[in-house]
């Protein structure tokens, strides 16, 4: 329970250090472009991949599920909709980056840290933790909501892919679905969850990464924990932001 | 010049560093050498401030360095270049993109000042045409170059290396030597250098520093060392056959 507070108080004292001004912007700037390319733009294949595979096993689901002749046919377009915006385009979707990013940042930021190149930094007079960690926040933070739109559309392609390669139910059946009801405010939930969750994901991993010891197994370790304990965290925050939101 | 008066540092139960007192002069290489344990990269870390000693003070010039917040410490830092045993180059950045880095931070020199200072202080270390290459596309050797390219390029008032030769064959551990010597001399620099390397303490051992348990147990000059009868000393500089062939054949033993 100390070790869990002690870590708690680490994690804060980190976060103090990193949303503060960066040292110079132009830097920033710069990082936070390359940020946005290895931690956005490189996992947009990955998302769209699974967007477009779970889309259309949704509607293949949901399409079984519906064998009452009373229930339109068009409830596995609102259904399929609703799924993908309320929970998998973010939270699905924040699990997987979990891996993928989580694994990178602190795998990354404990190599430094055990290579002594953050000492060297830290030699320089430079803020080590704001100019490693806050671009990859920053960046991630502002752009992947902008990818759980891309999966809400891919998803939603994905199963129209499926409809048509199938005749399941007809593809003006699907498209009336996705239009019935449609409240936008679901798209600004699941954007805001996505940017709690890459905030959770980014930091956690560069926290782990910042504070890693003990050699090569040890950044194996630290990458290991950032991934668990992200994944726990979005999971949490999940329903905390859901019990408040909706 | 550093003054060090009665620092001690303590990780839990361990005491690493007891009550140290020393200075450093400039324009000379001082060395800290000693047993692997001995506390002397904390020593160097302390001196720095990458660890936070427990009690005393270390001065530069006339700042107390141990009371200053971080930001001060920053300022005091900008005059200080550092090696570090691995070189810690950052694997990200090319050779140029290394040695501009504390620049781009601190500096609001242009493009075209930044690109010659790189390319004086590249030359100054005997290395050309590196300047895109990466630091894993470079020998250990170049790697330490590049490593003191880098802490000389805000022309420091202060230069720490630790281990400046670990990993490197003997030969090119002397041209690394001389370099950290030269460069002492000629910008009147106050180096301490780590290091348990007794080709390193034979050729630029200014002032020698012994530590020995956490303790400083002895100072004293290359000359002195070879006619010193501390015995842990002389048992860790003479631990080598070649060592003690050495001093039999010199008649010191």
């Amino acid at each position: 329970m100390i070790k869990a507070l002690e870590t708690i108080g680490q994690y804060l004292l980190l976060m103090k250090s990193v949303l503060t001004k960066p040292d110079s912007w132009k830097i920033f700037r710069k990082q936070f472009i390359n940020e946005t390319e290895k931690l956005v733009l490189q996992s947009v294949h990955i998302v769209a991949i699974i967007s477009v595979f779970i889309g259309a096993v949704i509607v293949l689901q949901t399409a079984s599920n519906l064998e009452n002749p009373l229930i339109p046919k068009m409830y596995v377009g609102y259904m399929t909709r609703e799924s993908l915006v309320l929970e998998f385009c973010s939270t699905m979707i924040a699990l997987i980056l979990a891996g993928k990013v989580g694994s990178n940042i602190s795998s990354e930021i404990g190599s430094m840290r055990i290579t002594e190149q953050i000492d060297a930094m830290e030699m320089m007079g430079l803020n080590s933790a704001n100019y490693l960690i806050l671009p990859k926040i920053s960046a991630a933070t502002i752009f992947n909501p902008l990818l759980m739109l891309l999966s809400f559309i891919l998803g939603l392609l994905g199963g129209a892919l499926i409809i048509y390669l199938t005749n399941i139910i007809t593809l003006g059946h699907y498209i009336d679905g996705i239009r019935f009801s449609f409240k936008s405010y679901y798209i600004f939930y699941s954007m805001t969850k996505m940017a709690a969750f890459s905030f959770i994901i980014t930091s956690i991993s560069s926290f782990f990464g910042y504070y890693a010891t003990g050699g090569s197994l040890g950044v194996g370790r630290s990458s290991t924990r950032a991934i668990v304990i992200s994944s726990v965290l979005i999971l949490v925050f999940n329903l905390v932001i859901t019990h408040l939101m909706l | 010049m550093i003054k060090v008066k009665n620092i001690e540092k303590s990780f839990g139960s361990n005491h690493v560093l007891k009550n140290i007192s020393v200075t450093y002069k400039p324009g000379e290489c001082s060395l800290i050498i000693g047993a692997s344990g001995s506390g002397k990269t904390v020593l160097l870390k302390s001196l720095v401030g990458l660890h936070e000693p427990d009690s005393g003070e270390i001065w530069y010039e006339n700042t107390l360095f141990t009371i200053l917040n971080n930001k001060e410490k920053k300022e005091i830092r900008k005059q200080i270049g550092m090696l570090f045993q691995g070189s810690a180059l950052f694997d990200f950045a090319t050779v140029e993109e290394n040695v501009r880095f504390p620049m781009d931070f601190f500096t609001d020199w242009s493009d075209e000042e930044k690109l010659d200072r790189v390319n004086f202080c590249l030359k100054r270390v005997n290395l050309r045409d590196v300047n895109s290459l990466y630091p894993n596309e470079l020998s250990g050797g170049m790697q330490k170059r590049v490593g003191i390219a880098r802490a000389i390029a805000l022309n420091p008032k202060y230069l720490f290396c630790d281990e400046p030769n670990s990993g490197l064959d003997p030969q090119t551990s002397i041209l690394i030597d001389q370099l950290i010597r030269e460069i002492t001399q000629e910008y009147n620099i106050t180096t301490v250098i780590n290091t348990h390397d007794m080709n390193s303490v034979m050729e630029i051992g200014d002032k020698l520093c012994f530590i020995y348990k956490g303790a400083l147990v002895w100072e004293g000059t290359k000359d002195d060392v070879l006619k010193t009868d501390h015995a842990e000393l002389n048992e860790f500089i003479f631990a080598s056959n070649m060592a003690r062939k050495v001093k039999e054949s010199a008649g010191l033993l």
